[in-house]
C-alpha cells in the first residue's frame, strides 16, 4: 500500500446510487392529509364546528398515544412522520359527527397503539389502524356510531325531502320503514339525490359526504402517484359493474356516491403499508375491495361495507404479494428452458 | 397513470426513472490532459483474470509498450501510459476493488513511444481473425463501466447467430458527458470502429442507440447513414438488457447473455478506441473522463491516460474548491464512492464527480409504498428482496431473484424511507456467491 500521507484526504463512502429523489415518508404523509382538509372544511359548514372539535381530538389523540406509548417503550418517538396525524384525520373522517367527545379520543388511542404500534409502529401494520379504530369503535359502541348522525345545513339526512330519519343507504336497506318502499326507491334514484350525494349534502360521517372535495383531493394524489391508480379503478370498477349486475334497487351512481365508497377508495384502501405492492396484487386487492362492499350492502347486516371490505383485504395482502409475484425481465414462459 | 403507461411504451422497457440530468458539461469539449508525472496502472482493469506483469522495477517503458499480458481468455493486456521508469510494482489503492496490484511509472522529461503511432493501415485486407487479435492485443475493453474484455465479445461460440451490433450511445448515467462529447467530436472515428466490430461479427445489421437528450449527436450520426435508434431519455435506458428490449423488443432471458438473442452491444467509446487499436496501432492507454460537481474548480471533459491518479486530474481542472466530502468515479447513480483521490483513473472510468457536500439521511421503515417495484426495470420486488437480505435469510432472497438485479440503483433512487436497498443486494449477492463456493 501507499503511505498513509498520500491517502490523507479520506472522503464519505457509500453505496451507490449517490442521489436519490426528493420523496419522503413525511412528505407523502402531509400531501395526503392536505388533500383531505377540503373535505373537512366543507363538512364543518355541513354539520358545525363540532365537526372540527371532534376531528381535532382525534388527531391529538393519535399523536398523543403515538408519542406516550413510544416513550414508554423506550423507542424513538416518530410521531414527526405525519402519519399518526393522518390516522387520526382519517378515524374522525368515519365517525358520525354527532358523536360525543370522548370516542374519537377512544378510537385514535385503539387505533395507534393495538392496530400499530404493537406490530412494531410505521410499516408494519397488516391491517388499516384507522379502520381497525372504527371497527372497535363499532362492535364496542354501535348505537353511537350507527344513531349519531346530524342533518346538513339546509338539507336532509336522507338527501330527500322530508325524510330526515335515516342516512340514504339505510333507507335503501330498508325503505319499508319510512314510508312507501316503492316512492322511497324511486325518490333515491332520483336526479336530486344524486345530485345531493355528490355534493355531500345529506348525512353521514364527517369525511365520507362530499363526493366532489374527495374526488378532489382523491385526483390530485392519484396524479402525484401517492395514491396507486390500480386499486381506486380496481375497487371503482368492480364495485359499480356488480352494482350494475347484482339485484339492487339503487343505481350504479347512488351507490358509487353513497356511503364511504369514495373515500374508502382513494384513501383508505391505497394506504401503502396494508396494500400489495405487486402490480397484479394492486388490481386483486381493488377488485376484492369492490366484491365484498357490494356483497355487504346487498346481503350484509350492515348498509355499507366499505370499512370491513377494506380490512379483509388487508388481511389477504400478504397472501396476494406472494401470489403475484413480478414477472422478472427474461423470465420464460415455459418450463424448463432456462432457470 | 396514462403516463407511465406511455412512459413504458416510448422508452420501450418497463420501470426506470428520471433523475436530473445535470448534464452541465455537455458543451465542454474534450481537452487533452499532459503527461502526468507519476501513472499507477493496475493489473486488474477489467472483468477476469489480472494481467501478467511483463516488467519489473527498474525497467525503462515507453508510451504504448506492453506491460501486462493477459492471463488466459477472459483478461485483458495493459499497457504503459506514459515513458518513464518504473519504481515499483506493489499494492495500490483501486477504484473498483479496493487495493490491487500496480505498476507505478515516474514520467521521462520526453514522451516517447514505443512505436511511432502508425500511418492509417488498410483494413480491407485484415481478416477477422486479425482484427480480434489486434483489438486483444491493444488491451480493448468495454468503456461504458463494467470493463469487460472486447475480445470475447467478439468472439461468440459458433452455435449463437448474431443478426444484429448495437452500439451504445445511451450514457443514460445523469451528469456524464464523455460518451457524448467523443460521438460530436469523433463521429466518424466511432462508426468506423463500430464497422470493424461488424465485419468481425459479420452481422448484417448495425444500430446505434442514443438517448434523444443528444439531439446533436443524432443528427451527425445519421448524416453518416447508419442506423440510429433515438431513444427516449429514461435511466437505464444504456443498461445492455433493457437497451436491447428497447430496440430490438427482444428479451435476454434470465442469466443469459445478449448473444442468446442475437445481438452484441458495444459502447461507443470502446468503438473508438478498437480503431485507433486496429487502423493505427495505439493500444488503450488513455480514455474520455467527464470531471463534475461543486467540489472541483473547472467541471470538464478530459482526455485522461490510464493510471493517473484522481488528484492529478482534479489539479488539472483548477483543484477542489474546498474540501471535498464526496468523490465517485462514475455516475452518480452506479458510480463507486472513493475513500481517497490516490486511486488512479482506470479503463472503466467514465467520470470523476467531486461533491463538496453529502446529505447524510437516515434510512426510515418501508412502508411498502411500492414505488421501488415500480420502478425496477428488471421486474424484482425490490422491497420484499430487501427484507429476505436484512433477516439473512438468502435463499429466499435468492428465489426472489436478487442475482437479476443489475444495481442501477433505481429503487434506492426512488424509495421514500432512504433505504440503501442497493447496499443490501450487493450483499446478499457476495453472500449467495459465498455460499456456492463452500
Amino acid at each position: 500500500m501507499e503511505k498513509v500521507e498520500d491517502l490523507k484526504r479520506l472522503f464519505v463512502v457509500s453505496a451507490s446510487p449517490h442521489i436519490r429523489s426528493k420523496h419522503k415518508t413525511s412528505m407523502a404523509m402531509r400531501i395526503v392529509t392536505i388533500a383531505l382538509l377540503p373535505v373537512l372544511a366543507y363538512s364543518t359548514y355541513l354539520y358545525g364546528l363540532r365537526v372540527l372539535f371532534i376531528t381535532l381530538i382525534s388527531i391529538i389523540a393519535a399523536v398523543c398515544a403515538e408519542a406516550l406509548l413510544q416513550r414508554m417503550l423506550g423507542k424513538k418517538i416518530t410521531v414527526a412522520d405525519g402519519s399518526a396525524v393522518l390516522t387520526g384525520l382519517l378515524l374522525a373522517y368515519n365517525l358520525p359527527p354527532g358523536v360525543p367527545w370522548w370516542l374519537p379520543a377512544v378510537g385514535s388511542a385503539f387505533a395507534i397503539i393495538f392496530a400499530k404500534q404493537l406490530f412494531g409502529g410505521l410499516g408494519y401494520n397488516f391491517i388499516n389502524p384507522a379502520l381497525a379504530g372504527r371497527a372497535f369503535l363499532m362492535a364496542s359502541w354501535p348505537s353511537l356510531m350507527t344513531k349519531e348522525w346530524l342533518s346538513p345545513i339546509g338539507g336532509t339526512l336522507s338527501g330527500i325531502d322530508g325524510i330526515s330519519a335515516a342516512t340514504p343507504l339505510s333507507l335503501l336497506k330498508n325503505p319499508a320503514n319510512y314510508g312507501d318502499p316503492q316512492v322511497i326507491i324511486r325518490q333515491l334514484n332520483d336526479f336530486e339525490t344524486i345530485r345531493n350525494l355528490f355534493s355531500g349534502n345529506i348525512g353521514g360521517c364527517i369525511g365520507e359526504t362530499s363526493v366532489f372535495f374527495l374526488l378532489l383531493g382523491g385526483l390530485v394524489l392519484v396524479f402525484l402517484k401517492i395514491v396507486d391508480y390500480r386499486i381506486v379503478l380496481g375497487y371503482l370498477g368492480s364495485f359499480a359493474l356488480l352494482a350494475w349486475l347484482l339485484p339492487t334497487q339503487g343505481s350504479v351512481l347512488f351507490h358509487l356516491f353513497s356511503g364511504g365508497l369514495i373515500l374508502g377508495a382513494f384513501f383508505m384502501a391505497t394506504d401503502w403499508v396494508t396494500s400489495p405492492i405487486t402490480k397484479k396484487g394492486r388490481w386483486i386487492f381493488g377488485i376484492g375491495c369492490g366484491i365484498i362492499t357490494i356483497i355487504i350492502r346487498i346481503w350484509g347486516g350492515y348498509p355499507e361495507g366499505v370499512s370491513y371490505s377494506i380490512l379483509l383485504m388487508n388481511v389477504f395482502t400478504p397472501l396476494i404479494d406472494r401470489l403475484t409475484k413480478e414477472r422478472i425481465f427474461g423470465e420464460q414462459k415455459k418450463k424448463g428452458v432456462k432457470k | 397513470m396514462i403516463l407511465a403507461i406511455l412512459d413504458a411504451m416510448l422508452s420501450g422497457f418497463a420501470g426506470g426513472v428520471h433523475p436530473p440530468e445535470n448534464k452541465n458539461t455537455d458543451e465542454c469539449a474534450i481537452e487533452v490532459m499532459p503527461m502526468p508525472k507519476r501513472v499507477y496502472i493496475p493489473f486488474s482493469q477489467h472483468t477476469g483474470k489480472p494481467a501478467r506483469p511483463l516488467v519489473k522495477k527498474g525497467d525503462d517503458v515507453k508510451i504504448g509498450m506492453k506491460i501486462g499480458e493477459a492471463d488466459g481468455f477472459i483478461s485483458a493486456a495493459v499497457h504503459a501510459s506514459i515513458s518513464g521508469k518504473v519504481v515499483d510494482i506493489v499494492d495500490h489503492a483501486h477504484p473498483v476493488i479496493g487495493s490491487a496490484l500496480c505498476c507505478i511509472i515516474e514520467a521521462s522529461d520526453s514522451e516517447d513511444w514505443v512505436k511511432e503511432v502508425s500511418a492509417a493501415r488498410d483494413l480491407g485486407s485484415l481478416t477477422g481473425k486479425q482484427l480480434i487479435d489486434a483489438v486483444k492485443e491493444a488491451g480493448i475493453v468495454g468503456l461504458g463501466g463494467a470493463a469487460f474484455p472486447s475480445h470475447v465479445k467478439l468472439s461468440p461460440p459458433k452455435e449463437k447467430h448474431i443478426d444484429t451490433l448495437i452500439i451504445n450511445g445511451c450514457e443514460c448515467e445523469p451528469v456524464l458527458t464523455a460518451d457524448h462529447r467523443l460521438m460530436v467530436e469523433h463521429a466518424a472515428t466511432v462508426i468506423e470502429g463500430a464497422r470493424i466490430f461488424q465485419k468481425i461479427l459479420d452481422v448484417p445489421n448495425l444500430i446505434f442507440g442514443i438517448e434523444d437528450n443528444k439531439k446533436d449527436a443524432i443528427g451527425l450520426f445519421k448524416q453518416e447513414e447508419v442506423r440510429v435508434a433515438a431513444l427516449k431519455t429514461k435511466y437505464p435506458q444504456g443498461a445492455e438488457k433493457q437497451l436491447i428490449k428497447a430496440i430490438l423488443k427482444r428479451e435476454v432471458p434470465r442469466g443469459g447473455l445478449p448473444m442468446d438473442v442475437g445481438c452484441v452491444v458495444h459502447n461507443v467509446g470502446t468503438c473508438h478506441a478498437a480503431l485507433m487499436a486496429v487502423k493505427f496501432g495505439k493500444p488503450l492507454i488513455d480514455r474520455v473522463v467527464t470531471v463534475a460537481g461543486d467540489g472541483v474548480k473547472e467541471n470538464r471533459n478530459v482526455l485522461v491516460r490510464i493510471g493517473t491518479p484522481v488528484n492529478s486530474v482534479i489539479d488539472f481542472c483548477g483543484g477542489y474548491t474546498t474540501q471535498p466530502e464526496k468523490v465517485i468515479l462514475g455516475g452518480p447513480m452506479m458510480g463507486i464512492a472513493q475513500y481517497s483521490d490516490a486511486v488512479p483513473v482506470i479503463k472503466g472510468t467514465s467520470g470523476i464527480l467531486v461533491w463538496s457536500g453529502v446529505r447524510a439521511v437516515e434510512e426510515g421503515p418501508c412502508v411498502r409504498c411500492a414505488a421501488c417495484v415500480d420502478a425496477c426495470p428488471m421486474g424484482l420486488m425490490p422491497t420484499e428482496i430487501c427484507s429476505f437480505v436484512k433477516n439473512k435469510n438468502i435463499d429466499m432472497a435468492n428465489a426472489y431473484g436478487v442475482l437479476d438485479c443489475i444495481e442501477c440503483g433505481c429503487c434506492a433512487y426512488v424509495c421514500p424511507a432512504a433505504i440503501p436497498l442497493v447496499h443490501y443486494f450487493k450483499y446478499g449477492k457476495s453472500e449467495i456467491w459465498r455460499k456456492s463456493k463452500t
